[in-house]
């Protein structure tokens, strides 16, 4: 496979308004300070990185977003709309999708259902007329199935699309939780880690897809990265945080030249 | 046979033939593809329609008659229109290998002055606009996947549908022209233009015209007699004969229907939901399915496992016998005993195969190992071996069903006449002979002879029953320093057949005797290894383990056994063998596209354990590159074990 597409010749991707903007959150467990003061805004269509260190925050910031954490501080506009807490359902009706640092997929069940699963919250129909399988629910069905067709033609794991969950390798898995994530067709993706463990290739299919998604189907995305080349690669700004607070944030070549930021991942004489 | 037969409507050309069926059969299906997981299909005349309106799109944007245009991608429905909508227009389509690197596909790119092609999807484009620059006269790019490619900038780039409307607008403005190009095709222009892989220097462009194919396409479908009603699946790169044959020329001159897989990854199960009734495939491809057929049943339970290796047991005795129509040779309890594993096992392995429709299988293109070949055949499967090259059209011969030798290619085929060379060289006239190699008369005339041969470059000889068989490349077969006769194709194939030996490449030539270098198979192998709790890191590692050199010793072994009983070839026994750390790989020049082993490249680039073989090392330190496929490079450095193998002492010759 060739390198990725770089996507600053990119002239079709239309940054938009702020779809997502964080203000002043501050959250605790206890007396740990997982996150300070935490500020910084999503634009619509733009593919935004949060990077730092083990324990800085990262995921904490992400469950915030999406409602499982209620931070103690701060609030969240999404869409105009401004939360003091977000809770995972409403987030999910309103169009924000995650996928997990360790894949949290439905082992025993197939590619096909798993990204069904994906598609709840789209269905109309109740569960015992689903069951049918007549008139209305049929067309449902079918149009969900469709979908879910697309997106496995869009991940390429056809040759998977009947297996267990359980019995693919770890990369495939994480392709499979990346298409429940776009089966809700979310309009905010948030990707925590999705390329921890692969090798060079896995990553860069994973890459690849990630812009695509972006570039397809407009979706905003967030994500978590370890790998620097990636994030660099990738994304259009990026916000760096360290134990919890915010040491920068801008686009990747104003962030590799922030001295907090370097400091922070590579270390300091104190 | 060698006059292909007009037809009522004089469709002597392949586009003509489309238009034929469109009108004799407009309603059946001519091709399928998978798509969302959906079986989709076109009848010839919507095929004749959208072949039309490509055309009309090629001419809208320049296209020309004489003109060439390069195809690129996995088999695909509009690839293969394409491909007809060139020919429509009295152009060449040339299908390059799609898994080539961008700077293999620059060469053919620029020796055929490729400036139009279409190609299947963005990892295609992106090659090709990586090497425009060096190409100044590719100046469209067509492509059928609009995935990730719409908003490049690039003025070269444009959609199979933009083709298609850009077609039928100019079809309208110009009524008669499709029509009028059609008429101007003649028999023998050239149809197509196939690269022949290239084991010795570059790549060469074979033409071929619509009379060469169409004979060979005819005789082949009156041999086996194939017609509207078969069914083959499409899976094989399209720049090989063999798919240009099978899915093109013989679809097109039989009216059968060709079906394009989901995915290449897909293919095993859309074998499965399709079930061809004609079916090619290379050993290696029949190979893989065995082995994973046997790592399957090795994980069986224990009842299912025994009914398995008893009814192969059946098999083995009288399944051959009862596929070549001599039944009455076998008693009645092995045929009832045979129906009742047909029942039990054999028709249901045929199912998970997607074989249960197939009427006759073909292989070739390499030599397929008789345990295998017994195999397929045992369980009803009419699986036949054929020989060809690109050259010939894959015209040579082919094994008559109910007459299977193993150990042959089988009988000249209607029209092909064979002469043997003094050195043994086999030399072939057939209907299917190419016109010449593009651009260069020198090889053209190095390869078929002033009256009209031409020569395979293969050895072997014809039977008594006139059955051919084939030893070794003729250049290959040589001599040890003492002048025993070498054949270091003959020996690597024997070793290939282990199904842990993956590849085998025999060095001997002037030497005093023969060594080998062999290549895991890291499936079976490392299957081989977990089940004895062998623990191992990755390929290196594995390849290098004590337990490995055993159990291939006892392969080398075996193959040395089979040699002495052949009294030519008894002297050619492997002394001294040692297993590769690394994979011989088609991206580091080791194997061809087609997977053939480049023996000279491989001993140049791994000169140090050439030597080591011979001077009686026990292991060698050596640093090999690897190229990934995105062109980066990376060393494995290993400590190559070498070891000796047990030679078997000649057979006498029976008193």
């Amino acid at each position: 496979m060739s390198e990725p597409a770089s996507h600053e010749h990119n002239p079709g991707r239309r940054i938009g308004g702020t779809l997502l903007s964080v203000d002043n959150i501050s959250l605790a467990f206890g007396g740990v300070k997982a996150l300070t003061d935490i500020s910084f805004d999503v634009r619509e269509h733009e593919i935004r990185a949060i990077i730092g260190p083990n324990g800085a925050g990262k995921s904490s910031m992400l469950n915030c977003i999406n409602g499982v954490y209620t931070p103690q501080q701060g609030r969240i506009r999404f869409d105009g709309q401004e939360f003091q807490r977000m809770d995972p359902h409403k987030a999910a009706s309103m169009g924000i999708a995650r996928t997990f640092q360790n894949i949290a997929l439905f082992k025993g069940m197939s590619v096909l259902d798993n990204i069904m699963t994906g598609r709840m919250l789209k269905m109309r129909t109740n569960l015992f007329l689903q069951a049918l399988y007549v008139g209305p629910n049929r067309r449902e069905e079918l149009e969900h199935r469709r979908h879910v067709e697309h997106i496995i033609d869009f991940l390429q794991i056809e040759s998977v699309r009947k297996t267990p969950v359980g019995r693919l390798p770890y990369g495939v898995q994480k392709r499979v939780e990346l298409g429940r994530a776009l089966a809700a067709e979310p309009r905010l993706l948030l990707l925590d880690e999705p390329m921890a463990g692969m090798n060079i290739e896995e990553k860069q299919d994973m890459c690849r897809f990630v812009l695509d998604v972006n570039d397809e189907f407009g979706t905003t995305i967030v994500l978590i990265e370890h790998d620097m080349g990636v994030v660099m690669d990738i994304s259009d700004r990026v916000v760096v945080l360290d134990y919890g607070k915010k040491i920068g944030d801008g686009t990747p070549g104003e962030v590799r030249a922030n001295k907090a930021v370097i400091d922070a991942y590579l270390g300091v004489a104190h | 046979m060698s006059q292909p037969d007009a037809g009522p409507t004089g469709a002597d050309t392949f586009p003509r033939l489309l238009l034929h069926h469109a009108e004799v059969r407009g309603g059946r299906t001519a091709i399928r593809e998978k798509d969302l997981g959906i079986w989709l299909s076109w009848t010839w005349s919507q095929v004749a329609d959208e072949v039309r309106a490509a055309a009309c799109g090629l001419a809208a944007l320049g296209f020309r008659r004489g003109m060439t245009l390069g195809i690129v991608g996995d088999n695909r429905p509009r690839l293969y229109w394409s491909m007809m909508a060139a020919q429509a227009l009295g152009g060449i389509p040339v299908p390059l290998y799609q898994d080539a690197p961008a700077q293999e596909m620059r060469f053919v790119l620029d020796n055929a002055e490729i400036a139009f092609a279409v190609v299947e999807d963005q990892e295609q484009v992106d090659k090709l606009l990586e090497i425009l620059p060096d190409a100044p006269r590719l100046s469209k790019i067509i492509f059928d996947d609009p995935r990730g490619l719409r908003n490049y900038p690039n003025p070269e780039i444009l959609s199979f549908e933009k083709l298609q409307e850009l077609g039928r607008r100019f079809d309208a403005e110009n009524p008669g022209f499709f029509q009028r190009e059609l008429e101007l095709g003649r028999p023998d222009d050239i149809s197509v233009m196939l690269y022949t892989s290239g084991t010795t220097g570059s790549p060469k462009g074979v033409c071929h015209t619509h009379h060469s194919l169409m004979s060979a396409a005819k005789g082949d479908i009156a041999f086996d007699g194939f017609d509207e009603h078969d069914e083959v699946l499409s899976y094989l790169p399209m720049a090989w004969v063999g798919d240009h044959l099978f899915s093109h020329a013989q679809a097109l001159v039989a009216g059968f229907c060709v079906n394009c897989p989901e995915s290449s990854e897909t293919v095993m199960t859309d074998l499965r939901e399709i079930g061809p009734t004609y079916y090619f495939a290379p050993p290696r491809v029949f190979e893989n399915l065995l082995t994973q057929v046997m790592i399957r049943m090795d994980d069986a339970a224990a009842p299912k496992r025994r009914l398995f290796h008893y009814f192969m047991g059946v098999a083995k005795r009288h399944g051959a016998k009862i596929m070549d129509g001599r039944a009455s040779e076998v008693p009645l309890s092995g045929r009832l005993l045979y129906a009742l594993g047909t029942l039990l096992v054999y028709g249901p392995l045929r199912n998970v195969l997607g074989m249960s429709r197939i009427r006759v299988a073909y292989t070739g293109g390499a030599a397929i190992g008789p345990d295998l070949f017994e195999f397929y055949r045992s369980i009803g499967i009419n699986l036949k071996q054929l020989y060809g090259q690109t050259e010939t059209g894959v015209y040579v011969c082919k094994q008559p069903s109910g007459n299977v030798k193993l150990d042959t290619v089988g009988t000249p085929l209607p029209g092909v006449e064979i002469r043997i060379a003094d050195n043994g060289e086999i030399q072939v006239k057939t209907p299917g002979m190419l016109k010449e190699y593009y651009k260069r008369p020198d090889a053209t005339a190095e390869s078929i002879t002033p009256d009209g041969w031409f020569m395979t470059g293969d050895a072997g000889f014809l039977d008594p029953e006139g059955q051919l068989k084939i030893i070794d490349r003729a250049k290959d077969v040589g001599k040890l320093a003492d002048g025993t006769l070498f054949a270091p194709q003959y020996i690597e194939n024997k070793l290939k057949f282990f199904p842990h030996v993956k590849e085998a490449v025999a060095f001997g030539q002037g030497r005093d005797q023969v060594c080998v270098f062999i290549n895991i198979d890291l499936v079976s192998v490392g299957n081989w290894a977990e089940k004895r709790g062998l623990a191992y890191t990755g390929y290196v590692d594995l390849s290098q383990k004590p337990e490995v050199y055993a159990l291939i010793q006892e392969c080398v072994e075996k193959v040395n056994a089979d040699l002495a009983a052949d009294p030519h070839l008894s002297g050619s026994q492997i002394r001294r063998f040692l297993v590769l750390p690394k994979e011989l790989d088609a991206d580091d020049g080791e194997l061809t596209r087609t997977r053939k082993v480049r023996r000279g490249f491989i001993a140049e680039r791994y000169s140090v354990l050439v030597d080591s073989l011979f001077d009686g090392r026990t292991h060698q330190e050596i640093d090999a590159q690897v190229k990934f496929e995105d062109g980066r490079t990376s060393t494995i450095r290993a400590d190559v074990q070498i070891r000796d193998a047990a030679v078997t002492a000649p057979a006498r010759k029976a008193a």
